[in-house]
């Protein structure tokens, strides 16, 4: 099997999964306990709180556990949300290809009376910090921009937005949850006020993330409970899964430059080799993506069956048409960027892992090129396309 | 479990009765590209029965395996019956679709019934009396 969907979940390394079981038997206590068993779990929290803080130029005491990405978006905008309305503050700016834990939260705040300003993302996938400061109103209260877009990879210009709302004085929120143990990602350089992330996506096992957020900025609970994590997360501690989200971040982070070099070549060898496809445009920008992230839309096929296809092959991927979500419309994120619906439901995300050989990147090509020529070969759109009857889009 | 049921996958995979008829007596095309799904069936008709039929589809797995199927439920078969056939029969010959892929057997039905319409108009006097 040829695992290329690494955006949608990855592997927990073998340094992780080593922490996670060790902890299972070494520090299974409460960390809110006072006996010596309870606090060895916290002397674990709070060693991965210092681990977390460290590679992303925060402080300890600025990380805050959560159950993943999510639910730090959700806490990260409705912290926002609430700081704005004290001072009467309530427009928030965005981007039109969040994620939906980011604009479903946008959506639930309007109905509370927020005005939120979604910036186009223009055909590279790339918003422009200019629109974000001419965006910026007097009642802006939060800018909320991801680093990296979870599908079509495109990098944002996060330092120069960082720059631009630490001037205007209005709290910036990124969701960084692509980006973490993939790019340098440092807070204090980027003026980021409060940033998501979740294990899961850089090795690290599921169900667990961490929230940044800058020392001053009184986070809004979202669950009530206990004083864990600071009265700021109410619950018991996932100590297992944070201590082995610390050990992969940490891996990440020691690897990243040597990581990335290679996975760029193998993801720029895939796109020269899948751009040989005719009718075939890459989504987002070519340059400025995430080092394992490729993004296709083939003209007169559809996703769907095109990832059914590789799966027989041993190849999984996914794809933004519209069947593979189970709603009418394909992904908010191609529409983004301005692919019209009908090549928008025949796109293709292969996201590479570093362990991805160039014998794979091979195969990968050979078989998306027999697959589509294969679905074109009995699609009436293709067909209409190929008989003039119909105009190319791509 | 998987998404789809084993037959599903099998006419998805090994797709029956695919390409296209030059010289058909019928042609129906339906669904949209925005909606990503179309299907477009191709009929031989001789003596008030279907003597072959091919079918081109674009569309998600569940949308071919239903072309497909409904291609072996009507071949061989005589108008009257053809005319009868439905979405929910396309989908039980299948062992099911997942609720949010019905509309692929409905597409399915609705294919034959505009290819069937596409002879009929060409084959006036082949029309079955309305009743």
């Amino acid at each position: 099997m040829i695992y290329a969907d690494n955006a949608a979940t990855t592997k927990m390394s073998d340094g992780a999964a080593k922490v996670f079981v060790s902890l299972l038997d070494e520090a299974w206590g409460n960390p809110s306990s006072l006996y010596a068993h309870g606090q060895k779990a916290k002397e674990v929290l709070e060693q991965a709180r210092q681990d977390v803080a460290g590679v992303i130029g925060a402080s300890p005491r600025e990380i805050t556990f959560t159950s993943g990405g999510s639910e730090a978006d959700n806490q990260a905008i409705r912290t926002g949300a609430a700081l704005g309305r004290k001072k009467g503050k309530m427009h928030i700016v965005s981007t039109a290809f969040e994620h939906h834990a980011v604009l479903h939260t946008l959506e639930a705040l309007k109905k509370e009376g927020f005005s939120v300003t979604l910036l186009d993302v223009h055909e590279n996938g790339i918003v422009d910090p200019a629109e974000v400061e001419a965006a910026i109103r007097e009642d802006t209260c939060l800018v909320t921009i991801m680093y990296a877009n979870n599908e079509i990879g495109t990098i944002q210009p996060i330092r120069e937005i960082g720059a631009i709302c630490r001037k205007k004085e209005v709290l910036f929120h990124v969701d960084a949850v692509q980006a973490v143990g993939h790019i340098p990602v440092n807070v204090t350089d980027d003026c980021i006020d409060m940033l998501s992330a979740s294990a899961h996506k850089f090795h690290g096992p599921k169900g667990v993330g961490f929230l940044y957020a800058k020392k001053g900025i009184r986070l809004t609970n979202l669950i009530e409970g206990g004083a864990q994590e600071r009265g700021r997360r109410a619950g018991t501690e996932n100590v297992p899964g944070i201590g082995a989200m610390a050990q992969a971040l940490k891996e990440a982070d020691a690897g990243m430059a040597e990581n990335a070099a290679r996975v760029v070549r193998m993801r720029d060898r895939l796109i020269a080799g899948l751009q040989e496809i005719p009718h075939c445009a890459l989504n987002g920008d070519q340059e400025r993506r995430l080092p394992g992230n490729v993004n296709f839309c083939f003209e007169g096929i559809e996703g769907e069956s095109l990832l059914l296809l590789l799966d027989d092959k041993g190849i999984c991927a996914s794809s933004g048409s519209a069947c593979t979500s189970g709603s009418l419309d394909p992904s908010h994120v191609l529409l983004a960027i301005g692919r019209i619906h009908d090549v928008a439901h025949g796109s293709l995300r292969l996201s590479l892992g570093e362990d991805i050989t160039e014998e794979e990147v091979d195969y990968i090509i050979r078989t998306v090129k027999e697959v589509v020529a294969y679905l074109r070969s009995f699609s009436p759109v293709w067909r209409d396309l190929m008989a003039g009857k119909k105009e190319f889009i791509l | 479990m998987a998404l789809y049921s084993e037959k599903v996958m099998d006419h998805f995979r090994n797709p029956r009765n695919v390409g296209v008829i030059e010289d058909a007596d019928g042609v129906g095309e339906v669904g949209n590209a925005k909606c990503g799904d179309i299907m477009k069936m191709y009929l031989k008709i001789e003596n008030g029965i279907v003597t072959d039929v091919k079918f081109e589809t674009f569309g998600c797995g569940s949308a071919i395996a239903s072309s497909s199927m409904a291609t072996e439920l009507i071949k061989g078969k005589p108008l009257e019956e053809v005319e009868q056939l439905t979405n929910k029969a396309v989908a039980e010959a299948l062992d099911g679709l997942p609720d949010y892929k019905m509309h692929c057997s409905v597409l399915a039905e609705e294919a034959i019934s505009s290819a069937l319409e596409d002879y009929y108009r060409k084959h006036p006097e082949a029309r079955p009396p309305k009743g």
